[in-house]
């Protein structure tokens, strides 16, 4: 389980997380919203060792972060940023067997080369697993980083905005797939989302940050509120039900 | 792949001419000293190459950037000023005060130190932001720039002739008893560099990547600074400023060799600059008979090339 305890951050004099205690559950997707500038990347970024944090401890399976090996911390833990425009020639399978570099560094055994192939395989990308990713679009790119994390094979996946520049129907199925990672491979799975539509569908807690504090911890279910969600947006939203899943507007 | 092994093996084909057509060109009647001459002149040229094409590749890695040579750290500006305050000292006597291995000793040490402290000051204030370091590279270059440039109005004119003559690359000069030494110490250093350039690979996906997949991102790119400083000091010390080439070599070998992998990139890449050099070289002595510096082939050549890829490319 992943754990954080009283982290707080400061860029100069300005406070970006404050006392942030928060435990993320297993084999869930947890999604963290709020406002821009609430603190949410910095905490995925803190959670995930990208970010030094200025008081607090994360703790991973209840060891402190800083006392595991990085090659160890990597066997169980992964991040997938935003900003990934590499311009090296580099195929999609290239890229995906990188996910095994914190096993095997880049002597791949036949139990590695099997993971990336079901990695492939699990985000589709057989028919252009030879392509370089700097001639992708911006959807099949994302897919190729995400078969990366896939291959690390990690127990806890941390993803910072994935859904960022990309179309409804690659949101949708970025979605998806990560919904299998918690279902089926038992993954626990911490996301930055914008769209609480997307928060509403597809995860089972979400965490709302206000202000470098969290405002909000809860089912799904008791967070899509329009008081609670109104109260973290500090705009009106209504809250309807389609199809037994609640939908918001916030376009009033 | 396939593609990437035939450029591999024309490349080395094309070194073994240049080296054939150097050696054994024209030989004179006196073979055995023109062969011993210039025997020495492409072992350094061959281990100079080397250490230009590992530690702009690794550079240009590390920086995310393929217009970038460790040049930009201010590596020759250190040593171009030890050499113009060591001529506004002593003047003529130059010779006389130091020896070519004081004066080797001195350049690299100091070029070393600076690197060094660079490196200190910015880890040490817990700044891990490698922008930052280059850009107060570039700043405390240009300073010594200057103030070389205000000594060398200062001296005599004719003392200036001997700064002048440290300015530009030359391997007609190469002193033998730095040579080996020398040699020794890189040859270490790039087989410690050849067997870390899985972590270039790393490196080459981001900061954030190379964190994401295990790696001591702060460290790795300490290890490889260290050895790119001394690599570029070493072989600066040894036959002058040199490092232009490397954007030339650099973006020639990523045109041949369409890979991410850095230990098939530089290999390839020394062999790259090692043919530049002989060429360079040959027609130097052959076709201008000495009358003009090498790098001044290289720099009119890489310089025309550079302006190519700034007018051709549209993402550098």
């Amino acid at each position: 389980m992943i754990e954080v305890k009283d982290i707080s951050k400061h860029y100069g004099r300005k406070v970006v997380l404050d006392g942030v205690d928060l435990q993320f559950p297993i084999g869930k997707i947890t999604s963290l919203i709020g406002s821009n500038g609430a603190g949410k990347s910095t905490l995925l970024s803190i959670v995930s060792r990208l970010l030094a944090q200025d008081g607090g401890v994360v703790m991973v399976d209840g060891k402190n972060v800083t006392d595991y090996k990085n090659k160890v911390l990597a066997q169980r833990l992964s991040i997938l940023k935003q900003s990934n425009h590499v311009r090296l020639k580099l195929t999609v399978r290239e890229l995906v067997s990188f996910g095994r570099f914190p096993y095997s560094q880049d002597k791949l055994t036949d139990e590695d080369n099997e993971k990336v192939d079901r990695a492939i395989h699990f985000l589709d990308l057989e028919d252009i697993k030879d392509a370089y990713i700097d001639e992708l679009s911006g959807g099949q790119k994302q897919r190729a980083y995400m078969a990366m994390v896939v291959a690390q094979d990690t127990d806890y996946v941390l993803l910072d905005e994935p859904l960022n520049n990309l179309d409804m129907k690659h949101s949708v199925q970025t979605m998806k797939t990560l919904r299998r990672l918690a279902d089926e491979w038992k993954k626990t799975i911490i996301i930055v989302l914008h769209d609480i539509n997307f928060a509403s569908h597809y995860s089972d807690y979400i965490v709302a940050l206000k202000d470098g504090k969290v405002k909000y911890c809860d089912t799904t279910d008791n967070i899509i509120n329009e008081k609670v969600l109104e109260d973290v947006f500090d705009i009106k939203i209504s809250v309807t039900e389609f199809n037994s899943k609640k939908v918001c507007n916030y376009f009033m | 792949m396939k593609g990437i092994k035939k450029n591999f093996l024309i490349t080395v084909l094309l070194l073994l001419a240049a080296v054939t057509l150097y050696l054994f060109y024209n030989m004179g009647s006196n073979w055995e000293f023109a062969l011993r001459l210039r025997g020495v002149k492409v072992a350094a040229i061959i281990v100079v190459s080397c250490c230009v094409a590992y530690s702009s590749v690794a550079f240009q890695t590390l920086t995310n950037n393929r217009i970038l040579t460790p040049s930009i750290m201010g590596f020759e500006s250190v040593y171009l000023l030890i050499q113009t305050l060591i001529v506004f000292m002593y003047g003529d006597l130059t010779f006389q005060v130091l020896s070519g291995w004081g004066n080797f000793l001195l350049s690299v040490l100091g070029m070393i130190g600076f690197a060094f402290l660079l490196y200190i000051l910015i880890y040490k204030k817990g700044k891990d932001n490698l922008y930052l370091l280059l850009l107060v590279g570039i700043i405390l270059g240009t300073l010594f720039n200057s103030l070389s440039s205000f000594m060398q109005l200062l001296i005599d004119p004719s003392d200036y002739f001997i700064v002048q003559g440290k300015m530009f690359a030359t391997f007609n000069k190469i002193n033998r008893d730095l040579l080996w030494p020398s040699a020794g110490v890189l040859v270490i250093l790039l087989v410690v560099g050849f067997r870390t350039t899985k972590y270039l690979d790393v490196l080459a996906l981001g900061r954030d990547q190379a964190i994401n997949l295990g790696l001591n991102y702060n460290r790795a790119v300490q290890l490889f600074l260290v050895i790119i400083a001394i690599l570029v000091s070493v072989s600066t010390a040894l036959v002058g400023p040199i490092t232009f080439l490397g954007l030339l070599v650099t973006n020639l070998t990523y045109e041949l060799f369409k890979t991410h992998r850095h230990d098939v990139i530089i290999a390839a890449c020394c062999l790259v600059t090692a043919v530049t050099l002989l060429s360079g070289q040959f027609v130097m002595e052959r076709l201008f008979h000495l009358s003009i510096p090498v790098s001044a082939i290289i720099n009119l050549v890489g310089g025309l090339y550079f302006m190519f890829l700034l007018l051709r490319v549209r993402k550098l």
